[in-house]
């Protein structure tokens, strides 16, 4: 069973957002299914795995681990939260439907995965070298998820039913969805929430064997993959370099 | 022509100190959440106005700007119009949020039951000035000094207590000889071992991932008939890949894990923390701190030393810093000043000093208690509950400033919040003073020896698996 687990090739999937948006929520109902019963502040990071069949339905199937990496999101913890951002093949940004707020801080949180802030600057390996908002386009390397959260309670709040989308979203060329955490029905199998994430999925997981080099990434740690990391060549601003 | 320039004046400053208020909520407060609830951003910058309007016109007292009819006038509206919002409004429309906030009541009794909280918490309101010496017993029940002298406890409590945290954080925070060393290979050991525990939680969740799907696709293979069931029973029992009972002993031990993880994560926050402190230390600002530090631990200790003696020798100071510190020069020092002239300017610039300094540190302690606290459910509720420790926290100050102020500006005060005992407030205030002083000095004790032999304990720690 242990060698099954290795052999299986994985992407690592950071979820992020504002605290209290229901990032937990999400990445549970995600993996297994079902609702959170007793979701608490997230501290530090949660991490879920599920097995994910990579190109369902034809030939070429192969089952997959995604490892959702959910960072809890308090602005305390702010300064220790760059360990988690290694390697990331993916990113789901989540955004409170019911809270503008939320949705405007995305952009910080995507600018702070990128660039890896609060690490101390000899440390900093950055995931893109000279971040510009026109560059934007390269960031389509890496590939980002917008979810907003809460959907049930949106009618309180607002009068008209129609929601602004992300304008990040579209900025990133990202797909969007709403979902309501506590409800399977979102991401029922066969619905449009769910095809579109089960697409997000793929996505990460070409990008992710487009750029592994011939070097295998499974067999090792943490440790020596951060050590690689500053052996390898300076890149150009367009490079986004990734183990 | 006179009350008329006056008024508009006062509206006119009122309106910028609103506009402040307003400023300051919208801009630092609720930075991070969408406003719902209007109201709320309404109550708050008017009680900021109120507050701030009070001191506008002990300045004014001062400086003798204004006619001393219209300022009388002006203070009643003022501490009417507070009262009302102190103990009607908000307290009110703060039963009302949580009431509503809780699922199980209906909407048709939301209001009923509002108002039935209002009034258990108007009744201990009440019963708080039972065991205090704060009144005497000429005063009607539905007098003005029965609330002011109620909200005066509270907010003298609210005062020392912030007072006695603050003058020993202080110099903790910001004194060199507190802060202990970290470096980066500390930092980096201790993420170190967060991921090497992340990893095998990944690992042990893949594990049971797996399982999981192994178990779901069984039960759809094994649908067709009693010989594949047989077969299928065969099979695991004979078979060694984990199912039900060793699954919940991965589960116990993930569970397991992960507290540790969010310990070693809080431990590497902590450690970042501290390099922050020492990094700002070098800083220009950083050594100005700690070389004032060493000024504000001599005033602290001065400050508690006094706090007990008066309690002891129940003892309260009658002459003012101003009046005493005028004596001290004419008397002793033997100069030769204008008494009248200077005592005015002084008290002018005292009083100036402590107001703007507790304002801004009280409006700077608000805002990081309010991050640290809030949540997106909670956070409406939790800015009318400042809002209203703020209104009772700024009476207060009044009520206490008066002591600082020399005898001659002491009447408007006296006039306007009525005879109040206010030998007890501050004795009250000294009282709580030590209290939190002390419990601060024990906590930050117990919390820097706790740091201290973690960090040698972490030399031996060795991961087991």
């Amino acid at each position: 069973m242990a060698n099954h687990a290795n052999a299986m090739n994985k992407v690592k999937i950071l979820v992020v957002g504002d605290s209290g948006v229901g990032k937990s929520s999400l990445v549970h109902l995600i993996c297994h299914g079902e609702a959170l019963s007793n979701a608490s502040w997230t501290i530090g990071c949660n991490v879920e795995v599920k097995v994910h069949e990579f190109r369902e339905g034809t030939p070429s199937q192969k089952p997959y681990f995604i490892e959702m990496w959910d960072v809890g999101g308090s602005n305390s913890h702010k300064n220790a939260r760059h360990v988690f951002y290694n390697s990331v093949h993916g990113i789901v940004l989540v955004h409170d439907l019911t809270n503008r707020k939320s949705q405007l801080n995305l952009r910080r949180w995507l600018t702070e995965v990128l660039l890896k802030e609060g690490s101390s600057a000899k440390a900093r390996t950055p995931l893109v070298d000279d971040f510009d908002a026109e560059q934007f386009g390269g960031f389509s390397q890496l590939p980002v998820f917008v979810v907003g959260t809460k959907q049930d309670q949106i009618s309180e709040y607002r009068t008209s039913g129609r929601v602004r989308s992300c304008s990040l979203a579209d900025e990133c060329g990202a797909d969007e969805i709403y979902v309501n955490s506590h409800d399977q029905r979102s991401l029922a199998p066969g619905s449009s929430n769910a095809v579109k994430l089960s697409r997000f999925f793929d996505k990460v997981i070409e990008r992710q064997q487009t750029t592994t080099t011939a070097r295998t990434e499974s067999g090792y740690s943490y440790l020596e993959r951060e050590n690689s990391m500053y052996r390898r060549p300076k890149s150009s601003s367009a490079f986004i370099s990734m183990s | 022509m006179g009350i008329l320039v006056d008024t508009t004046i006062m509206i006119g400053s009122m309106l910028i100190f609103f506009i402040g208020g307003w400023v300051w909520f919208v801009k630092k407060i609720f930075r991070d959440y969408e406003v719902h609830n209007t109201l709320v951003q309404l109550f708050f910058p008017m009680i900021f106005m109120l507050s701030c309007a009070m001191f506008e016109l002990i300045i004014f007292e001062i400086a003798a700007v204004l006619e001393s009819g219209s300022r009388y006038l002006y203070w009643q509206v003022v501490l009417y119009l507070m009262l009302i919002m102190l103990i009607l409004v908000i307290p009110l429309y703060l039963c009302h949020c949580v009431i509503s906030n809780i699922r199980m009541v209906r909407r048709e009794w939301v209001n009923i039951l509002a108002v039935v909280t209002w009034g258990i918490f108007m009744v201990c309101f009440w019963k708080i000035g039972d065991p205090f010496p704060i009144l005497s017993p000429q005063h009607g029940i539905l007098s003005i000094e029965q609330s002011i002298s109620r909200i005066g406890v509270i907010g003298v409590t609210v005062m020392a207590a912030l007072s006695g945290f603050g003058a020993v954080n202080y110099p903790y925070t910001s004194m060199n000889i507190f802060m202990r060393p970290v470096t980066r290979h500390d930092i980096q050991a201790q993420e170190r071992r967060l991921m090497q525990t992340l990893d095998v939680i990944v690992s042990k969740k893949k594990r049971m991932a797996l399982a999981e799907r192994e178990r779901g696709t069984a039960k759809d293979n094994g649908g067709g008939g009693s010989g594949s069931r047989l077969w299928g029973l065969l099979r695991s029992v004979t078979t060694s890949s984990p199912q039900g009972e060793s699954l919940a002993a991965i589960k116990q031990e993930v569970a397991a894990l992960e507290e540790l993880s969010r310990q070693l994560f809080l431990e590497s926050v902590e450690l970042q923390n501290q390099r922050e402190r020492l990094e700002w230390a070098h800083t220009f600002q950083g050594r100005f701190f700690n070389f004032m530090g060493y000024f504000f631990s001599m005033y602290c200790s001065w400050k508690i030393f006094i706090s007990l003696v008066n309690i002891v020798f129940d003892r309260v100071g009658r002459k003012d810093p101003v009046t005493k510190g005028m004596e001290i020069a004419v008397h002793w020092l033997g100069f030769d000043i204008d008494v009248q002239f200077w005592s005015q300017h002084t008290s002018f610039f005292l009083v100036g000093c402590i107001i703007v300094t507790s304002i801004r540190g009280f409006i700077l302690t608000l805002t990081r208690f309010f991050y640290a606290v809030s949540s997106s459910k909670s956070s409406n509720i939790i800015v009318l509950v400042l809002a209203q420790l703020m209104g009772m926290y700024f009476v207060s100050m009044v009520m206490l400033m008066r002591m600082n102020m020399p005898l001659e500006y002491r009447t408007i005060i006296t006039q306007v919040l009525g005879d109040l005992q206010f030998h007890f407030y501050h004795r009250w205030f000294d009282v709580i003073f030590l209290v939190s002083a002390l419990t601060t000095m024990g906590i930050l004790y117990l919390a820097h020896k706790q740091g201290n032999t973690s960090d040698k304990a972490e030399s031996f720690y060795q991961p087991k698996w």
